[in-house]
């Protein structure tokens, strides 16, 4: 096997850095600030949660250069291996003038404290890039990961909706810059593995799948880390020791979604981002879920994969794709063994993975025609909350009797879990009011969920039960809608 | 922007003068990320950093402390307790000597400061943090006021009672009479800049603090009185916070003493930056409230008396509780006239975080807990809950006394809420939203109109004065500094407009400048809406003067009367010849005039005497009010809101577009406040809501989907206030009352409005629920 590169290389702003003094839990906040004296960048949370370290990473896809916002303080510095990372200080306008977003964001009046604004800025940027002409709602999903507790956000929308006034796509300077960003970036990932640092305190950038493999059979206690929306946290607020890390976001290969005989194979490493229009397309109440996992940062940088290897119990893929059915690929070296998502899940804290073994795919059905699926997740907040409860259900339902029924809840027990008392209330019996009724009645069997700052068990267990009421109500031709929407009246 | 270039010499009115929508002064900074705040500047060499050790009991005497791990840790240079304050260790804001800097003896709340580590960076002092051991002897703790006896309970400052009338006997007296109990959440501040403090140490005794306050002469005064130095050596600087909202007021100098501390004991500067999450741990938060009411009233809704009890959440000091629940009883009128009244307050000490101010410093709750009993009385009679409003209101010219005996001289609510009510199309909504809820048996529907009345200015009688510095250049550029501080509020942008409106000079000839206590000793916290209030009237004191001398010097220059020494944009017109402002200035340097002045302010007519309780406590009120509809799903809780429209009052606006900007960021704050933030303590006196990831402000998507703000443009203040304008600041936080209203309306339609909701605040989903079922099971009983 080749030599492994010991440093890191990527772009930032214009110039090329290069390092090899990277500890593996740097975070990118910490060095923009502390080591470039790139202070645009702000601190507001370190926990992905509010916005004001957004930075755009452009990074290769087989779509081309794709620049997203993520959060530099939970982002790992050494995960940036053949990116382009962009902050606020780099943007620029014509002619030295203010960049679009930015004299839009000053036109519209939408600073105010200015604290949030550099990620504001980022995030409208990488909005723009995707949509020119974004509709409200477009705005609102691109801002669900910032906060700014200053303006309530009216003039930032208005702003964001305006920005195409201020210049275009085409004359970006980013845009100008593309190609030749991209041909960089392509040169600098050419290189294999990755290795940086010695001993414990080292990180690993495998140069594939393949690599992948061998280097957790050698290492088999590393800290596998993907999108680091959930590892980044245990460095920033838990002052956890992660090393040596593993960093496998930049593996094209755990990238990929492909259908076959009806069923999706979902790579590890694939964003919810990046996820979202194949499921939203093939499984439509998968979009609207989606949306409501953190913010775009958070979707941009966090996977499904890791949403299930983390083993939560408030995850909000692992319920969903149990009631879809779904299975998790598992592999260790060479060998591989494919088992069902919901044994994954042993219990709190265990989930069915050994040392060195790694989440490499996931299996989703897509269900059939006569299939009803949906999924809700119930917060606090709207977007950007964790689940207090969410509840998944797949129901078969020929000549009004349900012929099959597989329901699964987050947040009602220490692991994502079937409702099977539930399941089996229903199953052979008419799709009515009545045995919806009874069976609601059977959920203290199936669950008893605790008490925490997000939500009772008492409510928890209101709101379960009746998830499955608006299921019957949504299909079972209940004549008014019955869930508040976000939509507005044309 | 072009700040060089000239000014115009032939312009008919200036940029950037009063009653223009002038934008913020560090707007295009905010967007490039050129703004410096605190953590922002350069470091001065050999910085230090510090970090503070937590309480991780609730109340506790500290038998034993070791703290030897923490000092052999890697890069730690210091760890300083209690003891090692020079002087006191003692930072109380009201001086009841109840706060220490660090806890010595017991910990009073879970997360209580009890050590500071210095190390060479953050991260180091931080872990070190981690290492101590420490030895607690556990005792009995309270953290809800649920749990005390809210009569008996202990205080931490005196309490306030309000009496007009014989409430009891009217209560009596009255046709009908009822009774009940809210609950009323608190708030985190959460500004997007956490608390942040850096020393640099001077010579002698000196020390100069960057300090992230709305109140740097009192971050200076407690750093004097824990070094044991005068004032003079202790200088403290703030450009711009990252938001303040009240909870930099005095949270700030527990960080900046620790600092100034380390800094004179290294001499090294020292920077202090908790992490978000122990900055909601450590620090005050607005109070939660459980307000008892008593309210006696006719048939047709006219309140007759009305006895309250306002029950808070102080925490383990004082801080400001006792101003912030004497606010609390100061609004409990809201708009409304009571025939008699007694209101009383019990700052009830807990084992938890100091409460602290917030926008609105008690006057939000005390609004909240009178439109409950606005409700209940319309729920009793089977009436709109706006007919009781209106019914109620305030009179012009009788029926005008407020339970603190002040006469209400401005009234305009009766036209504020006539104009929204027809406006938003209330009564037909009314009608349509009606119909919905007779077809949607899921989904309801609600709607609310809540008026405010906000008393402006501070009730501690001295806060309300203010001072400022002019320098005019020779080359006609003028440096401006005031004793208000900048969290975003745009404060300096509308005094800035207030001097380039006294010269008549462009605004980009105005250079605004950091607060600093240097510059302006003695100055009040940046608070109670009254920034613009106070140091625009300073600051248009200091440029007069100059005015005057640039006036008289002209006049007898050119030898003209000083009537005919005008004032044109940017420029001077002295008898028939005009010359550049610049020009006139350049005159008067050389022949000797002062061309620097200091200009202050108090606010007149107002005192207080609160053994009374009587007085005129403010000097006028700012009114608005919102139009709130919402929808809520009575399967789960959910809410949404559709639609909002605010009309709201600024007398004569200094600048409508920072007052809009005002309004919206603080009506979302309010609704936020009443709907998702939600702070929840555990069973072992834990703050489980102490990140971003728990607590949830509001979103964009949390906007009300339809958003009409209007700035009334006729009212003018009733007193000589800047320009007439009037404060902005906290009073439309108060319109986020009406999502709450909304939503209360909501949810009473699951009992065909026959019950009122008694909903508690905040109204999250899981209390919309609970509420939904409970007002079911008692229609069905
Ligand atoms: C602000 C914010 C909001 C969030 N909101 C939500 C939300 O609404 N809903 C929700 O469900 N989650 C939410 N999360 C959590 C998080 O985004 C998800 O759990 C995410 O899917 C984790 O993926 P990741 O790639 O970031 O994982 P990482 O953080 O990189 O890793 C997570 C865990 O999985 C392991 N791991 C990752 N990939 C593999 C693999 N291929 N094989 C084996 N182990 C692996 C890691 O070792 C680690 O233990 C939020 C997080 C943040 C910061
Ligand atoms: S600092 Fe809040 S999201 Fe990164
Ligand atoms: S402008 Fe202050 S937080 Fe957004």
């Amino acid at each position: 096997m080749i030599q492994a590169e010991t440093q890191i290389r990527f772009l930032l702003n214009g110039a090329e850095i290069a390092l090899s003094d990277v500890r593996p839990d740097e975070t990118l906040l910490d060095w923009l600030r502390l080591s470039r004296a790139l202070r645009g960048t702000k601190e507001g949370c370190a926990e992905g949660d509010c916005g004001a370290c957004t930075v755009l990473v452009g990074r290769p896809t087989p779509d081309g250069l794709v620049y997203e916002g993520v959060n530099a303080c939970i982002r790992f510095l050494g995960s940036l291996h053949g990116c382009h990372v962009v902050t606020v200080e780099h943007l620029k306008g014509e002619g030295g003038a203010l960049h679009p977003v930015q004299q839009a964001m000053v036109d519209f009046h939408g600073s105010q404290c200015g604290f949030c604004t550099p990620g504001f800025v980022m995030s409208l940027y990488a909005m723009w890039m995707q949509d020119p002409d974004p509709s409200e709602a477009a705005v609102e999903k691109a801002l669900q990961g910032n906060l700014c507790r200053c303006t309530g956000y009216e003039p930032i929308v208005k702003a964001a909706r305006a920005i195409s006034s201020y210049g275009t796509l085409e004359e970006d300077f980013l845009a100008a810059e593309r190609t030749a960003v991209a041909e960089r970036l392509a040169a600098i990932r050419a290189g294999g593995r990755v290795e940086v640092g010695t001993g414990k305190d080292r990180f690993v950038l495998p140069a594939s799948v393949d690599d992948l493999a061998a280097v957790l059979e050698a290492e088999p206690m590393a800290t596998i880390v993907a999108g680091s929306t959930d590892v980044g946290l245990w460095v920033t607020k838990f002052m956890r020791d992660i090393a040596p890390v593993v960093f496998i976001g930049h593996l094209g290969d755990l990238k990929t979604i492909s259908e076959r005989d009806g069923v999706l194979t979902i790579g590890a490493g694939v964003s919810y981002t990046d996820a979202f229009e194949t499921l939203s397309r093939r499984i439509p109440a998968m979009g609207p879920l989606i949306d409501r996992i953190g913010g775009a940062q958070v979707r941009n940088m966090g996977t499904i994969g890791g949403n299930i290897a983390n083993g939560s119990p408030i995850g909000d893929m692992p319920p969903p794709l149990i009631a879809l059915g779904a299975s998790v690929t598992l592999r260790k070296g060479g060998a591989r063994r494919t088992i069902a998502l919901e044994d994954f899940f042993v219990a709190y804290g265990k989930q069915d993975r050994q040392p060195g073994e790694f989440v490499e795919a996931v299996h989703v059905p897509v269900p059939s025609a006569e299939t009803q699926f949906a999924a809700w997740k119930v917060t606090k907040r709207r977007d950007e909350d964790i689940t207090a409860v969410l509840g998944a259900f797949t129901l078969s339902i020929e000549d009004g009797v349900v012929r099959a029924a597989r329901i699964a809840y987050g947040g009602m027990a220490a692991t994502p879990k079937r409702a099977k008392g539930v399941e089996a209330a229903l199953v052979g019996q008419p799709w009515t009011l009545e045995t919806v009724e009874a069976a609601m009645d059977v959920y203290p069997s199936d669950f008893q969920p605790i008490s925490d700052m997000r939500a009772s068990a008492e409510y928890r267990m209101l709101a379960a039960r009746n998830l499955l009421k608006r299921f019957f109500l949504v299909h079972g031709g209940a004549e008014m809608p019955v869930t508040v929407s976000r939509e507005r009246a044309a | 922007m072009n700040k060089h270039a000239s000014p115009s010499l032939t312009a008919k009115t200036i940029v950037g003068g009063v009653a223009s929508s002038q934008r913020h002064d560090s707007a295009h900074k905010h967007v490039t990320g050129q703004a410096v705040y605190i953590d922002d500047m350069p470091e001065p060499a050999g910085l230090l950093h510090a970090y503070l050790g937590l309480s991780t009991v609730p109340h506790a005497a500290i038998v034993s402390m070791d703290l030897s791990a923490v000092r052999a840790a890697p890069g730690v240079v210091d760890v300083l307790t209690g003891h090692d304050m020079p002087a006191s260790n003692d930072i109380s804001p009201t001086h009841r000597h109840d706060e220490p800097v660090l806890a010595t003896d017991k910990v009073q709340f879970l997360g209580q400061p009890i050590f500071a580590v210095v190390a060479e960076t953050r991260e180091q002092a931080r872990r070190a943090c981690k290492l101590a051991k420490i030895e607690y002897a556990e005792e009995p703790f309270v953290t809800d006021i649920l749990d005390l006896d809210r009569r008996e309970g202990k205080l931490v400052t005196p309490p306030l009672t309000l009496k007009r009338g014989d409430a009891a006997a009217a209560i009596e007296a009255a046709p009908r009479r009822l009774k009940g109990t809210m609950q009323l959440g608190g708030q985190d501040h959460f500004y997007l800049e956490g608390h942040i403090a850096m020393a640099v140490p001077g010579e002698d005794m000196d020390v100069t603090l960057y300090s992230s306050t709305q109140h740097p002469s009192e971050v200076q005064h407690m750093v004097a009185q824990v070094l044991g130095v005068p004032s003079h050596a202790v200088t403290v600087e703030i450009r711009r916070m990252g938001g303040g909202f009240g909870g930099k007021e005095t949270q700030g100098n527990q960080f900046a003493a620790i600092a100034a501390v380390a800094a004179k004991r290294h001499g090294r500067a020292v920077k202090i930056r908790p992490d978000r999450d122990d900055d909601m741990t450590a620090t005050g938060k607005r109070h939660d409230f459980v307000i008892d009411y008593d309210v006696g009233f006719d048939d047709e809704g006219a309140i007759l008396g009305v006895d309250y009890f306002f029950a808070a959440r102080a925490g383990f000091s004082a801080d400001l509780s006792g101003a912030v629940t004497d606010r609390a009883l100061f609004h409990c009128d809201n708009t409304y006239y009571y025939p008699a009244v007694k209101a009383q307050s019990a700052p009830l000490y807990t084992n938890t975080v100091s409460n602290t101010a917030f926008r609105g410093f008690g006057g939000p709750q005390g609004i909240v807990g009178c439109e409950r009993v606005i409700d209940e009385v319309a729920f009793a009679l089977g009436k709109d809950p706006l007919e009781i409003r209106k019914r109620n209101f305030y009179g012009t010219t009788d029926r005008n006394v407020t339970p603190y005996h002040q006469t209400v001289e401005d009234n305009i609510i009766h036209r504020i809420v006539e104009e929204l009510e027809t406006g938003a199309d209330y009564a037909g909504r009314r009608k349509a939203i009606a119909a919905f809820n007779a077809g949607s048996p899921v989904l309801k529907r609600g709607l609310a109109l809540t008026p405010v009345k906000f008393g402006i200015s501070f009730t501690a009688t001295h806060f309300n004065q203010a001072g400022a510095l002019v320098h005019v250049y020779a080359d006609g550029s003028v440096h401006l500094n005031h004793g208000g501080t900048e969290m975003g509020q745009g404060l300096y942008v509308k005094i800035a407009q207030v001097v380039a409106e006294e010269f008549q000079i462009d605004i980009d000839q105005v250079k605004i400048t950091a607060t600093t206590t240097a510059k302006v000793p003695n100055t009040s916290a940046t608070a109670a809406s009254s920034g613009t209030d106070l140091n625009g009237m300073a600051a248009q004191a200091a440029a007069r003067t100059i005015r005057q001398r640039l006036t008289d010097f002209a006049a007898e220059k050119y030898q003209v009367p000083t009537d005919q020494v005008v004032f044109l944009p940017n420029r001077v017109r002295v008898g028939n010849q005009e010359i550049a402002f610049g020009a006139l200035t350049q005159q008067a340097y050389m022949a000797r005039v002062q061309l620097s002045a200091t200009g202050f302010y108090k606010t007149p007519k107002i005192h207080w005497d609160r053994d009374k309780g009587q007085g005129t406590p403010f000097y006028y009120f700012a009114y608005g009010a919102a139009c709130a509809e919402v929808e809520i799903d009575t399967l789960t809780g959910e809410t949404m809101v559709e639609r909002v429209d605010i009309l709201h009052e600024t007398g004569r606006s200094l600048n409508k577009a920072i007052d809009i900007g005002q309004i919206e960021g603080g009506f979302i704050q309010g609704m936020g406040w009443l709907t998702t933030e939600e702070l929840v303590w555990d069973g072992k006196g834990r703050l489980r809501t102490h990140a971003p990831s728990t607590y949830k402000i509001p979103l964009a998507s949390d906007r009300p989907k339809i958003f009409n703000v209007t700035l009334a443009d006729w009212p003018e203040a009733g007193e000589p206030t800047i320009h007439r304008s009037k404060a902005v600041g906290e009073p439309p936080f108060c319109l986020g009352i009406a999502v709450f209203h909304a939503i209360s309306d909501a949810v009473a339609s699951a009992a065909d409005h026959r019950i009122c909701p008694r909903l508690d605040a905040p109204a999250t989903p899981e209390r919309v629920l609970m509420a939904v079922e409970r007002l079911k099971r008692e229609a069905g009983a």
